[in-house]
């Protein structure tokens, strides 16, 4: 796989842990009395929406130019960065469990995903299930 | 704990429904209004994970959303009649045991 591909994997990773870390301080922020759809507008949380659209786009452009297999495993380490994220800069305390969850989760999604689309179902071109599988990484 | 987990429960389904919608669409003879109605889930999902954001801890509420991957698995078999290799299964439990140990 060329670097060019390595480089936009790593771009996807770091946009989606960036975006939704913004979002979890805007939506932790917002004033109580705000309502849920008001919160999204709290700065931080209006940040972490464009993060997110940003991580969606680089996303695609990464599919254009590798297989989606090579793609979900890699991003599967959105799940520990997260984690990560919350413990070093939002001082969520996580548990030794909750280290040990995010780890399996990451596994699980890297090992679901790097499973050839099996049996193309009636009248099926590509796997287009296989496409979101992956989203919250 | 509780509205949490009924806040990724919401996120779990709306994406699940989603994926589901959208397989069925865009096959090939799937019904069109299938596509847009899964764009409506999946704001659905998102604004959902919004509020989840609100109440939980990023460390819990972003690894609990894989539970979609668990979902998803179960309805490819049991719904889109889909064959699924044991890596797949494999994977699946995997994500279901992380997903257990983020309750503790």
């Amino acid at each position: 796989m060329n670097a060019r591909a390595l480089w936009h994997t790593a771009g996807v990773v770091l946009l989606n842990a960036a975006g939704n870390f913004a979002l979890a301080v805007g939506m932790k922020r917002a004033a109580a009395a705000a309502g849920p759809v008001l919160a999204l507008l709290e700065p931080a949380a209006m940040a972490g929406i464009m993060l997110l659209i940003a991580w969606m786009l680089l996303r695609l452009r990464l599919l254009q130019m590798a297989d989606l297999s090579f793609v979900l495993p890699l991003t599967a380490v959105g799940y520990i960065l997260n984690a990560a994220m919350g413990a070093a800069f939002l001082g969520e305390h996580v548990s030794l469990a909750r280290w040990a969850g995010a780890a399996l989760i990451t596994g699980g999604a890297a090992l679901t995903s790097i499973t050839p689309a099996e049996g193309a179902g009636a009248g099926r071109t590509e796997p287009a299930s296989e496409r979101r599988d992956g989203e919250a990484a | 704990m509780t509205a949490e987990w009924l806040l990724v429960a919401a996120v779990v389904a709306c994406t699940a429904c989603a994926d589901l919608l959208q397989s069925h669409g865009m096959r090939r003879g799937g019904a069109r209004w299938k596509v847009p109605l899964s764009i409506v889930f999946l704001a659905a999902s998102f604004f959902s994970f919004t509020q989840l954001l609100r109440i939980a801890d990023l460390s819990f509420a972003v690894p609990a959303t894989a539970a979609s991957l668990v979902v998803e698995t179960l309805l490819a078999r049991l719904v889109l009649k889909e064959r699924v290799g044991w890596k797949r299964w494999g994977g699946a439990v995997l994500a279901a045991a992380g997903v257990a140990l983020l309750a503790h």
